[in-house]
């Protein structure tokens, strides 16, 4: 026999009634374990569980003659996979599904660039200096708790029905965070780290170049993830009341057809873009800032 | 080699809701080059203010600090910094952070990285080069610290509790290397320190400071770290000579504590 901690595996065959769920891999010893929050880790096991039960509860409701759930307005899985199908390969009022996915990618991009471009360098300014943090400050927390949204008639009016007013909208929900985010991130260096790079002999610049940006780029990271987010359902919102492609598009235009397989769709795909955007940016920030929390 | 000059300073900071803490008081000291000081004494009494104007961070209200004749009036690089922890630059490795100071100086890159590999043997850090800085031991991070301030040939050293934040066994080694580096190299080190052991161990010159206001108390001439590193040190500290000191320190901080203390409850 090998020389390990007993586990459930080592256990006679007649008490291994269950199999090991859940705390795979971890050779816990501990006694307490409710409320110790490093014992709780995602359970693989439980969450594709989770993920087919909700998909065979939405294939119990809708399946059969007669439904539980009214198929004109909730389709059942089945014609949903049908229309995604139908919509990837052959598209929608002439419109391949790529086009309509990109056509919201590229204004989110552009927007976020553009976003990201200036909120930069007035978050650093306002972390460096009295003056700017005295400018901007109002500016700031005047404007950042508006919905971007709720300025989207006046971007249309201002900046036309076309991707000028999206692109422009989607500036404006990214700016704020970006701005912040910078800000904070010049804020946190803590003071020694900045005494000791004077003390090394570097100068201004070079305490902006190798401390400061640095130091603030976990913020700024974190930022471009939240400000992606907020610009993702914003767009898709804006997409809502007019656009000539785009998903949020689709969805209105099906729904007033009636499609609503399109509908749900589109919605699942707006979901799997979201959540993709979200895990590329986890992906790059463990690749790019290691040192994130370690400081 | 250069000396350092403290005369007639005066630090008073004002409270944003009024009234004023009187942090330095008429503080006059010359330190020869080569000298290793320690400042002890209990919170409040200006010791880290005085590192603050010595390393240029703080301008004192009046008096003057100079090295070498020349006034100080910003930070420096013939003035070193060690902090207690957390001054490492985590976004870079261990090489990076001891390379800060030539590259900033924009040096030579073969000059650098002789230098680096040098002071990484020095400290004990062979090899390390390429590791995280959030990787390393406490002490192993004050390591690098050191030789990152010393890569800039610094003419003094300034130390403000470099050891506060370790165990007691990494301390005691981390003594030694301090007692090490100062000996090989003679340059002039101030080093904040709380711990009395560390205070008397460490200081071939040690200055007591009391509080209200921050001034230096009393002046002790130690013959401990001349010594320290060719006898056992856990000997040194056990020897007469060092418990006697020793206790004299403590009864007097102790006492200086007591009157804090007593202050307190009679304004409050």
């Amino acid at each position: 026999m090998k020389e390990s901690p007993p586990s459930v595996d080592a256990l006679p065959a007649g008490l291994r009634k269950f199999p090991r769920f859940g705390r795979r891999g971890t050779q816990s010893r501990k006694t307490v374990t409710f409320g110790d929050a490093s014992e709780v880790t995602t359970s693989k096991v439980w969450a594709v569980v989770s993920l087919g039960g909700l998909l065979v509860l939405w294939w119990y409701l809708t399946r059969g003659p007669e439904p539980i759930l009214d198929e004109k307005t909730f389709p059942s899985p089945v014609v949903i996979w049908d229309a995604f199908v139908e919509w990837w390969q052959d598209g929608y009022r002439r419109t391949s599904a790529w086009e309509h996915a990109s056509a919201s990618l590229s204004r989110v991009l552009k927007g976020m660039v553009i976003g990201t471009v200036i909120g930069i360098p007035v978050g650093f300014a306002m972390g460096l200096s009295r003056i700017m943090r005295g400018i901007f400050d109002p500016i700031v927390e005047l404007f950042r708790p508006i919905p971007p949204l709720a300025l989207l008639p006046l971007f249309i009016m201002w900046f036309g029905i076309g991707e000028e007013s999206k692109v422009n909208l989607l500036v404006w929900a990214s700016v704020w965070v970006m701005i912040i985010a910078a800000r904070s991130g010049v804020l946190g260096v803590s003071g020694s780290k900045v005494h000791a790079a004077y003390s090394l002999g570097a100068n201004k610049w070079q305490i902006l170049r190798y401390v400061i940006m640095p130091n603030a780029l976990p913020e700024v990271f974190t930022g471009v993830r939240v400000a992606l987010g907020v610009s993702w359902g914003t767009l898709i919102a804006a997409e809502l009341i007019g656009a000539e492609k785009g998903l949020g598009t689709t969805i209105y235009i099906a729904s007033r057809f009636f499609r609503m397989d399109i509908v749900f769709v589109n919605i699942i795909i707006i979901g799997v873009i979201g959540a993709s955007m979200e895990m590329i940016m986890r992906f790059l920030e463990a690749r790019l800032i290691p040192w994130r929390g370690k400081g | 080699m250069k000396n350092l000059s403290v005369s007639n300073l005066e630090m008073v900071y004002e409270l944003p809701k009024g009234g004023s803490v009187h942090a330095l008081s008429d503080v006059s000291f010359d330190l020869q080059a080569g000298r290793l000081l320690t400042l002890l004494g209990p919170s409040g009494c200006g010791k880290t203010t005085l590192l603050n104007i010595a390393a240029g961070f703080l301008a004192p209200t009046s008096g003057t600090v100079t090295l070498g004749g020349e006034p100080i009036t910003g930070p420096g690089q013939e003035r070193g910094m060690v902090f207690q922890q957390g001054a490492l630059f985590e976004w870079q490795n261990v090489s990076q952070n001891v390379s800060f100071g030539p590259r900033m100086n924009r040096k030579k890159k073969s000059e650098t990285a002789v230098i680096v590999e040098d002071l990484l043997a020095t400290v004990g850090l062979r090899g390390f080069g390429d590791k995280a800085v959030y990787e390393l031991s406490g002490g192993m991070q004050q390591r690098v610290a050191l030789a990152r301030c010393l890569a800039n040939d610094p003419e003094v050293i300034l130390m403000d509790e470099p050891l506060g934040a370790l165990d007691a066994l990494t301390r005691e080694k981390m003594q030694g290397l301090i007692l090490k580096l100062w000996q090989e190299t003679g340059k002039t080190i101030i080093l904040v320190t709380h711990s009395v052991e560390e205070a008397l161990f460490l200081g071939d010159r040690l200055f007591v400071m009391a509080p209200r206001p921050g001034r230096i108390e009393r002046e002790y001439e130690l013959p401990f770290a001349k010594v320290g590193l060719s006898v056992d040190p856990r000997e040194l500290k056990a020897s007469p000579e060092f418990i006697e000191k020793r206790e004299e320190l403590l009864s007097m901080i102790w006492d200086m504590e007591e009157q804090i203390m007593g202050h307190e409850d009679g304004t409050s």
